[in-house]
């Protein structure tokens, strides 16, 4: 049997039942006129006799029918004609939906993409980032995620761990391409033997690096990007084999790897083994993030408990050098602390992706709230005929069900221009790249986000239309109809379900408006916050990198450095120029080491970790960094070898309390060093962001005698930041002129990554700025969807108390106090709102610490401001219907009906 | 509703093998078909249109009956039923288990008196 009837072809069947029961009928009349009685009579009887010939043909038709489906559509139909007939209610909501939807979906997208789907590697949930803890290495403490891997740490790990599949080490560089037009600087990334494996992608085409490749002494190969094998190579199969000039090193290209594939994060241009040389590897050398690949059925704690046995087995076969004691390390009680690689990679965005999520959603919420309200007013209007449909016969459910029915339908329609929002919004997020977003590049409109988008709607419409139909299928509505319009007012309860709605809308506009304000104290905290720099805007920023192989000698290095600064100060426009090792909030950090004070005496023996930096002449004055006390280097310090030292002004306050005490005073590194003479002592300088402490720092010259050599050796930075000030500083042909600059020095030094210091600050900022542009926008759009929500309840209620308020009128009420009276109500609904509201936010910013700089998630003067906001809002709304109504008049309103 | 039509009739299943048997007899139109079951039960039995006329659309939907156009026998047009064979299986399955369940509820019924 079919359990479908057909649905097609049935006008035929239908009529086919018209012509029999008439036929039928006529028949019977025929045989009764045969019997005498007259034609008319005969023909009434045989209706009579036949009975309700509407409902038979009804039922006869319904056997053709499915009529759970086809009352359904008729509902549809019914709610879309009169949806038809009101176009300003249709559009107000639909805009709505479409809004809130399509910003729902598109924030959904990102969470999905971002926070929930796996990394793209096969069985990426085997993937753990080889963190470790080191609670006793003082300074360190402010890397981001405790204590990376060493060399030789990698050699001892790979080769006696029990956990691992495979593991491997890799860290962010830059090189210089050369012999392929102009000379170019670009990213690489290099690997350790296992990284390739651990990760799990195949090439493109080609091979991987193999562990010959590793071989310090062997031959020199590279792996290309697929972006750079497009770019450079323009997607040319032949390309294998071919060699490239790295760094002035020729490599042999072995391998591309596929279109998207990124380690962990990170985008690359040249894939370049590590060459790890066992022989000479020595402890230290904290630098390269590891990742292993776990062996199946072992865990985060086993792996840990693994690698914890290895740490003493590291000290026993390693040294930093003769004469150096290897268990220095238990000082620093160093301990694994592995955890997913995915937590890494997603890392502080969590927090924020999240708190955008719960926005979006609680302005849905109140989207939703509010057309509930619209539905209210709707359903009200439809009283009458509700009410006759009931008397009618039409059951609860019936009723429930059409107003439900219209309701989804709204949702869906909605969600069908949310898409077109949801696309449109992700596109723009994903071209404005915020916060530094992770996995930015994996994030699409997919099936899920479809999926999501229609439950969305769904469910949004079954909840905005949950409250009328409860409201108005009761039966009770039934009494509305012996009762008229003539009775003074309505009942409270009738306004009951509109007034809990608005307290509901005002609550959550409150717990917006106050997260958003938190993000502006925030923001202006952090802009109130001194850098250690001034007028970023004008600063230009790019570095140089003087390869090895190159220019070999130190010496020559700082020379080339030095002549390019001054071509570079003859630039038009620049007023001045200077290098350093990295510049604030570039996210480097050239080095860190103990440096003990003179006659200090250290807590176990060890002086804390410092930051250092390594900087040119000038360098302060062009970053418009303060000299605290004393002077900057001059060239001759630096050429002549001088021990001298320039340290931050934490770290001379810490040591001698005051700039001026430190200046003379001397520090160094090791014992059996030559102490280095402070000469200047330079402003704090918020050197790993705007949010995060200044750290204490170590400036060492551009030119110094190595400390970590017995025999004096000269050492100095050959990757640099320049920082040039320049009123062009931010222009493309400054750029090109400080580009002609530096090749009129060497021919074969590219600038990279050319921008502003505002640039760098304000990525220090994006976190907090998109934070704060979210809450805004969802903080303004509670607010006017609040004032909306008041407006609509006090003019209904205004309109419904017509009749009322003529009487009150005409029996002498002021007018003013028939506004009072009005307004007064709107602010109870808003008191009682903002009352809830507030402990709301004092509970939902709670989880928003993370995020807040300089001010307490209870900040006072927010908690003040926001519901003086919503009270004038309440007001404002509430006046303009309550002056309609004081501007009744009498006669009119007594007049109706 | 609609599907519950046959409740109305001695038990169910009973309006449908009247109808397949009578229109096995001779395709007919609705009202020649009540007539007819009139007559041949001896005015026992009436079938009330109420019913007939949605048994019949269910017939059809399901394939034991087919109707096309025709004249009554005053020449006013209206539907002739007949039966397909699909009903004439459907009829002769029907039968033989009324003919059991007739035997049986006669059986018992014999048995209580005696």
């Amino acid at each position: 049997m079919n359990p479908l009837p057909p649905l097609f072809g049935r006008t035929r069947r239908y009529s086919d039942i018209d012509v029999s029961i008439e036929e039928h009928i006529q028949e019977r009349a025929d045989e009764l006129e045969a019997e005498g009685v007259p034609r008319r009579q005969a023909e009434q009887t045989a209706r009579r006799e036949f009975g309700n010939v509407a409902l038979l043909q009804q039922r006869s038709r319904e056997q053709w029918q499915w009529p759970p489906l086809e009352s359904l559509l008729a509902d549809l139909k019914f709610a879309l004609r009169r949806l038809r007939k009101s176009p300003g209610f249709a559009i107000t909501v639909l805009l709505t939906l479409a809004i809130g939807i399509g910003a729902n979906t598109a924030v959904f997208s990102v969470v999905d993409d971002v926070l929930l789907k796996p990394l793209p590697y096969p069985d990426s949930n085997q993937l753990v980032a080889l963190w470790l803890n080191a609670p006793g290495a003082a300074g360190l403490a402010n890397f981001e995620s405790g204590l990376r891997l060493s060399e030789s740490m990698y050699f001892t790990f790979s080769e006696n761990n029990h956990s691992f599949q495979s593991l491997g080490v890799w860290v962010q560089n830059t090189a210089n391409v050369t012999g392929i037009a102009q000379p170019e600087e670009v990213h690489t990334i290099l690997v350790s033997n296992g990284l390739l494996e651990t990760l799990n992608v195949p090439p493109a085409l080609g091979r991987w690096l193999s562990p010959a490749d590793q071989d310090p002494h062997g031959a020199k190969r590279v792996m290309l990007s697929y972006g750079y094998w497009q770019r450079r190579f323009g997607g040319d199969k032949s390309v294998i084999g071919r060699n490239l000039q790295l760094d002035s090193q020729s490599r042999e290209i072995v391998g591309v790897m596929p279109r998207g594939f990124r380690v962990v994060d990170n985008d690359f241009d040249l894939l370049v083994p590590l060459q790890f040389d066992r022989a000479t590897a020595i402890l230290a050398g904290f630098g390269y993030n590891g990742i292993g690949r776990l062996k199946s059925g072992i865990s985060i704690p086993q792996a840990n408990a693994d690698v914890s046995r290895l740490i003493e087995t590291w000290m026993h076969t390693f040294r930093n050098g003769p004469g150096s004691n290897p268990f220095y390390y238990r000082v620093w009680r160093i301990s694994p602390a592995f955890r997913p690689l995915k937590e890494l990679v997603i890392g502080s965005v969590t927090g924020v992706l999240w708190v955008v999520m719960a926005t979006v959603g609680l302005v849905m919420l109140i989207a939703c709230v509010n057309i509930a309200n619209l539905l209210l007013v709707r359903a009200d209007s439809r009283q009458n005929e509700l009410a006759v449909r009931a008397a009618l016969g039409a059951g609860r459910g019936r009723i429930a069900r059409e107003l439900l029915i219209e309701s989804v339908a709204l949702g869906l329609l909605g969600g069908l221009f949310a898409l077109g929002v949801a696309f449109g919004g992700l596109k723009l997020l994903v071209g404005m790249g915020p916060a530094n977003l992770p996995r930015l590049s994996e994030v699409t409109m997919d099936w899920g986000s479809l999926l999501f988008a229609i439950a969305l709607s769904v469910l949004s419409g079954l909840f905005f239309g949950s409250i009328p139909a409860l409201k108005y299928s009761s039966t009770r509505a039934i009494a509305t109809l012996s009762g008229s319009k003539r009775t003074a007012s309505d009942s409270r309860t009738r306004h009951r379900s509109r007034n809990i709605l608005v307290v509901a809308q005002v609550a959550m506009a409150l717990v917006l408006l106050v997260s958003a304000l938190l993000m502006i104290r925030t923001f202006t905290a952090l802009r109130n916050v001194d850098p250690g720099f001034s007028d970023p805007a004008h600063l230009e920023t790019l570095r140089i990198s003087v390869p090895d192989l190159l220019v070999p000698n130190q010496v020559r290095v700082t020379q080339l450095l030095n002549e390019i600064s001054d071509k570079i100060a003859a630039v038009p426009g620049v007023e001045s120029v200077a290098f350093g090792g990295a510049a604030p909030m570039e996210g480097i950090d050239p080095n860190w080491d103990e440096m003990a004070a003179e006659g200090k005496v250290y807590p176990g023996g060890e002086p804390p970790l410092r930051l250092f930096n390594y900087v040119s002449p000038g360098f302060f004055s062009a970053m418009g960094t303060r000299m605290l006390a004393g002077r900057e280097y001059t060239w001759d310090d630096a050429y002549g070898l001088r021990n001298n030292i320039i340290v931050s002004e934490n770290f001379a306050r810490e040591n001698w309390g005051s700039p001026q005490a430190a200046v003379g005073k001397r520090i160094r590194q090791f014992s059996k060093m030559p102490w280095q003479i402070i000469i200047g002592v330079a402003q704090d300088v918020r050197h790993n962001g705007v949010d995060e402490k200044a750290p204490e720092i170590i400036y060492w010259p551009a030119m110094f005698n190595s400390p970590y050599t017995q025999k004096p050796v000269i050492t100095g930075p050959r990757a640099v930041s320049f920082v040039i000030r320049s009123k062009r500083a931010g222009s493309e042909a400054l750029v090109a002129d400080i580009q002609r600059a530096v090749w009129s020095v060497n021919n074969n030094l590219p600038v990279a990554t050319p921008g502003t210091m505002q640039d760098i600050y304000a990525k220090s900022m994006a976190r907090t700025s998109f934070t704060l542009a979210m809450l805004a926008i969802a903080g303004t759009m509670a607010l006017l969807l609040g004032i909306i929500g008041i407006y609509g309840v006090i003019s209904y209620a205004v309109s419904q108390r017509t009749r009322e308020i003529g009487i009150r009128l005409a029996l002498g009420a002021q007018k003013s106090e028939l506004k009072w009276m009005f307004v007064r109500s709107a602010l109870v609904l808003t008191a009682t709102g903002i009352a809830i509201g507030i402990l709301g936010a004092a509970a939902v910013t709670q989880s928003m610490k993370s995020l807040l700089f300089g001010i307490s998630p209870l900040d006072p003067l927010t908690y003040v401001t926001v519901p003086l906001v919503m009270c004038a809002a309440s007001i404002l709304a509430s006046y303009l219907p309550a002056r309609r109504a004081a501007g009744i008049d009498p006669m009119e309103a007594l007049r109706v009906d | 509703m609609a599907r519950n039509s046959d409740d109305r009739d001695l038990f169910p299943g009973a309006l449908e093998i009247m109808i397949l048997q009578s229109l096995r007899h001779k395709p007919m139109h609705g009202y020649a078909l009540v007539k007819h079951i009139k007559q041949v039960s001896n005015e026992l039995l009436e079938v009330e249109e109420g019913s007939l006329y949605p048994a019949l659309q269910r017939m059809l939907r399901e394939g034991f009956l087919d109707s096309e156009e025709g004249v009554s026998a005053k020449g006013r047009p209206t539907r002739i039923y007949r039966v397909t064979d699909s009903g004439i299986r459907r009829l002769e399955k029907e039968l033989s288990s009324f003919g059991k369940m007739f035997e049986g509820i006669t059986r018992v019924l014999a048995f209580s008196q005696s």
